[in-house]
């Protein structure tokens, strides 16, 4: 496999903060992966992210480098690379329709027409599985459930057709039957457009469920990198055996017997 | 067996939603025994906030009644309710909004203590550092803002907060449910830590099953406003006998390598 990026030595300090969010952070990102990056809230999981997109504040200080041999030059942002976050509605404009929304990736960075990119909205509207494209479409982002408005944002993230998707956290504000629906979409439309993902996230069983490779991370640093299976199996890191001890799931032994 | 600490009948509500009235409690009825956890699962819209939020008298049934310590609860006014209420405590997934950002960690537990006469005033701050090391927080934190400290401590907060005033029944509504998965395993095990030394029950609400799981003796499913599967967790969970129950089964997460391509 070919790298699509090559991050070394990668540091962040944000402005007034005592200590830097990335400390040292060295991966290569294989074209055509899903990497997951998993640790505790606070490790520097979202810094990571926005370092990737380029989209941390200003005044942050960077060090290191992140260089694109997979692309033909340095990524320009929402055309190489879509991202999806947390909460769709800080994505969303509350007062456009969704069609419109959905439609401006490919209108500013295909070239599409207005008429052409109405049409590749509804078509991206119908991608992202959502029921009646068309009626959708004219909608606004209030008229829909969370789970569906994060489809919408899928939708609009993938309209320049970018090379890499980048998703920090997009099912944790969602209830566990639209998490595994969302989660099953990321992957059939990265594997289907042989997409790279970067999947970011607390749930290390999430992780284990999509992807390739997991990172962790802990304290701002890379602690553990390797193929999904083998890193759940054979944790080499505290960090990574806590989170391993932390899943909770079916087979869990309950903390209470069967009654008081 | 014991009498139930809180019986709920045949509660009902509905909400006005885009010209159509939403039938948010469907007739629920549920009952609670004395030192049990009752989990109360089901999908995001089907009624769970609205049923806690109607147990803690923040929203009016329709119809329905809920017999709570042997009192017509619904029914009580004034003193007698005043008394009652405390007994009854609620936990929500944001304590933020549950708070008066201004206030201080000391200040949040001082005000419980005292609005319930908990502790003689003279020993109200030996208790108040009581509770904070007994929700696992640095002593130091007492003095804190409640904006400035992590959610998971917030949330700690609100756990020492309803247990302040030594309650009989705490509902924590997706309590955990914002949190990451290493703190939200801490807080799991203080819930159940508190209810092994105090007997306190709880409904412990959340749209995750395998939480839910965990923490309760029993579950009750919820589906569009009305309980459609009831009894042992173990037991509801192994012959799932609804569609919306297997649906909640397959999708909790397992923790496992590269599915086969
Ligand atoms: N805009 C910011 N300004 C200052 N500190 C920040 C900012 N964003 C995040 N941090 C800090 O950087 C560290 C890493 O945060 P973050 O990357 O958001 O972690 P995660 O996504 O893993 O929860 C944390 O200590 C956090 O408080
Ligand atoms: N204050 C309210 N006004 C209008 N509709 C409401 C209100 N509270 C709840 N609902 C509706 O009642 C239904 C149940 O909501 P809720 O009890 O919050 O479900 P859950 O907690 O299971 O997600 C939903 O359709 C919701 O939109
Ligand atoms: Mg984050
Ligand atoms: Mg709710």
């Amino acid at each position: 496999m070919s790298a699509l990026a090559a991050i070394s030595n990668l540091a962040v300090a944000y402005r007034n903060a005592a200590l830097p969010a990335l400390s040292d952070v060295s991966l290569e990102i294989e074209a055509g992966e899903i990497l997951a990056v998993i640790g505790e809230s606070g490790s520097g999981k979202s810094t990571f992210a926005r370092a990737l997109i380029g989209l941390l504040p200003q005044r942050t200080a960077i060090s290191g480098r992140i260089d694109w041999p997979g692309l033909d030059g340095a990524p320009r942002a929402g055309r190489d690379i879509g991202c999806v976050f947390q909460d769709p509605g800080s994505s969303l404009n509350p007062v456009l329709r969704i069609g419109e929304q959905v439609g401006e990736g490919a209108r500013r960075h295909l070239g599409l027409g207005r008429r052409a990119a109405d049409a590749e909205a509804v078509r991206l509207i119908g991608r992202v599985r959502l029921p009646e494209p068309e009626r959708i479409a004219r909608a606004f982002p209030h008229q829909l459930s969370g789970g569906q408005r994060q489809r919408v944002a899928i939708a609009a993230a993938i309209a320049a057709r970018p090379r890499l998707l980048v998703a920090d956290e997009v099912t944790s504000a969602l209830d566990v039957v639209v998490q595994a629906a969302i989660v099953d979409l990321l992957v059939e439309l990265v594997r289907a457009d042989g997409m790279t993902l970067v999947f970011v996230t607390h749930d290390l069983a999430l992780a284990s469920g999509i992807a390739d490779r997991i990172a962790v991370m802990a304290a701002g640093r890379l602690v553990e990198l390797g193929p999904a299976a083998e890193l759940v199996a054979a944790p080499k890191t505290a960090a990574t055996a806590a989170l391993v001890a932390a899943h909770i799931d079916l087979a869990t032994p309950p903390l209470v017997g069967d009654a008081p | 067996m014991t009498a139930p600490l809180l019986i709920a009948r045949d509660l009902r509500r509905t909400f006005a939603s885009g010209g159509r009235r939403v039938a948010a409690l469907d007739g629920v009825s549920l009952e609670i025994a004395p030192g049990e956890t009752l989990g109360l699962v089901g999908a995001s819209g089907c009624g769970k906030s609205t049923l806690a939020r109607v147990l803690t008298r923040l929203v009016a049934p329709e119809a329905g009644s809920v017999h709570f310590m042997g009192a017509d609860w619904l029914k009580l006014s004034g003193s007698r309710l005043r008394a009652a209420r405390r007994h009854m405590q609620m936990v929500f997934q944001e304590p933020l909004a549950a708070f008066n950002p201004r206030a201080t960690v000391a200040g949040v537990l001082a005000d419980a203590l005292r609005i319930h006469a908990v502790v003689p005033k003279a020993e109200r701050g030996a208790e108040i550092a009581r509770l904070v090391d007994r929700v696992g927080l640095p002593a130091a934190l007492a003095g804190r803002s409640i904006r400035n400290i992590s959610g998971g401590q917030r949330q700690r907060v609100a756990i020492a907060r309803a247990i302040a005033v030594r309650p009989r029944l705490v509902i924590l509504d997706e309590a955990v449910s914002a949190l990451d998965v290493s703190v939200r395993g801490r807080i799991l095990d203080l819930l159940v830590d508190l209810q092994r030394e105090t007997g306190v029950s709880y409904l412990f609400v959340s749209h995750d099953l395998a939480v839910v799981r965990a923490v309760s003796h029993r579950i009750a499913v919820m589906d569009a406003g009305r309980i459609v599967e009831e009894g042992p967790a173990a037991e509801v969970i192994a012959a799932p006998s609804t569609a919306v129950l297997g649906r909640l089964i397959d999708a909790v997460p397992r923790l496992k390598g590269k599915p086969q391509a």
